[in-house]
């Protein structure tokens, strides 16, 4: 069912499903940004709909909430050891096309990659739900289009498309119709917004030759690039993560293990024991990086692991733009058939 | 052609005299070193009509027209008109050019509005400071600079305004990777270590340079949303005594600093010895006359410092002592034991 609502019926909305849910959508926080008197757009509670930021792509992206940035696991002492108590009470999450496409990469990670399926973010995600954004238009650096992430039709409670102060829903769990229509909302077919051209086009290449490894395209960002990692930090699919071991202070036999937010570009990411570490050179980290995103994942899954948001050529401070590498690679590839 | 000029009156109207008979040179003022197109373009005017082409940069960011005949004074003063507006300068009646030059122009950095780096708005405090104190006669210097850099050398001012942020910590978003820590180290005074995977702030040591905020890839680290500000006194170069301002205040707000500067006038206007060369003395040699406390009386009046902020306790300034020794070979040290 589709619907068209008043900010003032979206935000009844919101507040019924508040009482049941956590409400985590993309917040600007004033002040917070890198530089004085700059802003960030990073996920956070909402209970009306004017918290969202709707106008701005988010610069963090939602996966902090399913996989926290720095989240305790269990607290140990000499022979116990306690679980820490996780909040997996039922969660919406409101977010766009290319990060419901993130959504399937997190979890063939952390649910379906063998064996073992991760119990901490399981926990998490049997509660979550989402809420699709639509997107009228393309915002800088994306290329979802060439990662076919542009679109998505299922997997959310309702799909959003926002002008102003109106809001159009196309509703996809029947059991929400009712919810929008006690807060006064009127049928309307809606079909939710999505890109269907980026100014950024990237060709991903089909199979990359193992002479790619060797290639001196590479050497550049010896240079250029600062291992900094905001780029990992800020992407949807990046799942790496580190533990920590902490001890505390007072008393050497009682500590909790942490699991950390890893970057395979900041130093220490493949530093092993005895401190031998295997790709040393930025350059290094970026082709295990770029090759990873376009084509060893996929060989394991049968699909890209990148899903053109963007976000890392929004944040680098270098000015390194990923989908710049993508297409050297490709003319690389090519150059060499 | 009777040449009589009341130089004094004329410098007072901020034409520098020149060692060049007959002329002049015009000072412009620019505060906080922004000037419009516009504006520029009249300076490049003025001295390729009343000068001969060329135009000086001065070091405290004014421009300095030289030899301009000191006839054409006047027709320069209007020609100046568009720029002191432009400028937003306080001035007298128009066309009669800058009513004052003792009390000079307010230098900034570029700060928060391009330098990442910058702490606040430095050209807008500039701004702001140069409508309250100008014009006056009094020889004072103030600069503003946003971070600890002191990019604009704010050390040798009387008033050295120096941006300072309050790093806030959020261990949530902290992974550990520990780059503010190093960058802290490298960039700036090294106020951070690790604790258990997470970040301890020695608040001591910490000078609030924001270093930590720029290189922290997750915004673990984040601005105080307040900006806050070093005071630096009384530093000066100069021919008896050059010496670096001191710490006067750290964490203070806008309001304070100014009120600071504002109050000082008053002093000035007390204990200026008026038998100086040209009525003209650094504030920091009548300081040392009168001794910290009473300046400080006039200084501080009225002013209600806010709960973060730290306040020296005593103030010396060191420095060169040209007047006491300006001897270098018989100094204490030696590099060597070389033959004289
Ligand atoms: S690699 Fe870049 S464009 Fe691709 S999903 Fe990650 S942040 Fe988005
Ligand atoms: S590519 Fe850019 S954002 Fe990523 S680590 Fe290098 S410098 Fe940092
Ligand atoms: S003093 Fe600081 S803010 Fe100003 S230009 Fe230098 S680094 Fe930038
Ligand atoms: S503000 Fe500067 S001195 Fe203070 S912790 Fe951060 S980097 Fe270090
Ligand atoms: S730079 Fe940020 S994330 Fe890294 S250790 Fe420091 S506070 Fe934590």
């Amino acid at each position: 069912m589709g619907y068209t609502l008043t900010r003032s019926e979206f935000d009844q909305v919101l507040s019924e499903l508040g009482k049941n849910y956590r409400l985590y959508a993309p917040v600007l926080k004033i002040g917070q940004g890198r530089f004085t008197d700059t802003d960030v757009v990073i996920y956070d509670f909402i209970s009306e709909s004017s918290e969202i930021e709707l106008e701005k792509k988010s610069d963090f992206s939602f996966k902090e909430i399913l996989t926290p940035l720095s989240q305790t696991l269990f607290f140990f002492t000499e022979n116990v050891i306690k679980e820490a108590d996780i909040d997996c009470s039922d969660a919406i999450i409101f977010l766009r096309s290319c990060d419901m496409h993130a959504v399937k990469r997190l979890d063939q990670i952390y649910l379906n990659n063998g064996k073992h399926v991760d119990p901490f973010y399981k926990k998490v995600r049997d509660h979550v739900k989402f809420v699709l954004i639509g997107c009228p238009g393309s915002f800088q650096e994306c290329f979802c289009v060439s990662m076919g992430t542009n679109k998505t039709d299922d997997g959310y409670l309702f799909a959003l498309n926002y002008s102003g102060d109106q809001f159009d829903v196309d509703v996809k769990d029947a059991a929400l119709n009712e919810l929008f229509e006690k807060a006064g909302a009127a049928a309307k077919e809606v079909a939710v917004d999505y890109v269907t051209e980026n100014e950024t086009k990237v060709t991903i290449p089909e199979t990359v030759p193992n002479s790619i490894y060797q290639s001196d395209l590479w050497k550049e960002y010896d240079k250029r690039c600062v291992a900094c990692g905001r780029c990992n930090l800020v992407c949807p699919t990046c799942t790496c993560f580190t533990m920590q071991d902490a001890f505390y202070t007072d008393n050497g036999k009682v500590g909790e293990r942490r699991r950390v937010g890893g970057s395979c570009m900041i130093d220490g990411y493949s530093t092993v024991a005895g401190g031998g570490q295997y790709r040393r050179k930025h350059g290094e980290r970026m082709r295990f990086k770029v090759l990873h995103k376009i084509y060893d994942f996929r060989k394991r899954y049968g699909y890209d692991m990148c899903v053109g948001c963007g976000r890392c050529d929004d944040v680098c401070p270098e000015y390194i733009s990923f989908s710049n590498i993508i297409n050297k690679v490709n003319a690389e590839v090519k150059e060499g058939e | 052609m009777i040449r009589d000029y009341n130089m004094k009156e004329y410098k007072k109207n901020a034409f520098r005299q020149s060692k060049y008979r007959g002329e002049i040179a015009s000072r412009v003022r620019v505060p906080g070193g922004v000037i419009d197109a516009k504006s520029l373009m009249r300076v490049v005017e003025i001295a390729e009509k009343y000068g001969d082409g060329t135009i000086n940069l001065t070091n405290r960011q004014g421009f300095e027209i030289p030899h301009i005949r000191i006839e054409d004074r006047d027709k320069v003063n209007e020609e100046l008109q568009l720029i002191i507006e432009n400028t937003n300068v306080n001035h007298g009646q128009p066309g009669e050019g800058y009513p004052a030059s003792g009390t000079r122009n307010v230098v900034a950095c570029p700060g928060k509005e391009l330098c990442p780096f910058g702490c606040y708005d430095t050209k807008a405090l500039a701004a702001k400071l140069d409508k309250m104190i100008f014009p006056n006669n009094h020889h004072v210097k103030i600069a503003c600079t946003g971070c600890s850099n002191d990019c604009a050398h704010v050390r040798l001012n009387d008033f050295g305004i120096i941006g300072q942020t309050e790093p806030q910590y959020d261990p949530d978003r902290c992974i550990g990777c520990e780059q503010c820590v190093k960058y802290c180290s490298k960039r700036s005074v090294g106020a951070l270590s690790v604790v258990n995977g997470k970040i301890v702030r020695d608040t001591n040591k910490c000078i609030g340079c924001g270093v930590c905020v720029n290189y922290c890839p997750t915004r673990a680290w984040t601005r105080s949303k307040e900006h806050y500000f070093r005071l630096e006194l009384l530093g000066r170069t100069g021919k008896k005594n050059p010496r670096l301002g001191e710490d006067f205040l750290k964490w203070a707000d806008e309001e304070s600093v100014c009120k600071i500067i504002k109050n000082t006038y008053d002093y000035l206007d007390d204990y200026l010895d008026m038998a100086a060369v040209e009525a003209k003395e650094h504030i920091g040699y009548i300081v040392d006359r009168t001794g910290v406390e009473e300046f400080l009386k006039y200084a501080m009046k009225d002013v209600e410092l806010g709960p973060k902020c730290e306040m020296a306790g005593r103030m010396y300034w060191g420095g060169k002592r040209y007047d006491q020794t300006n001897e270098l070979r018989k100094s204490m040290f030696r590099f060597s034991d070389r033959e004289e």
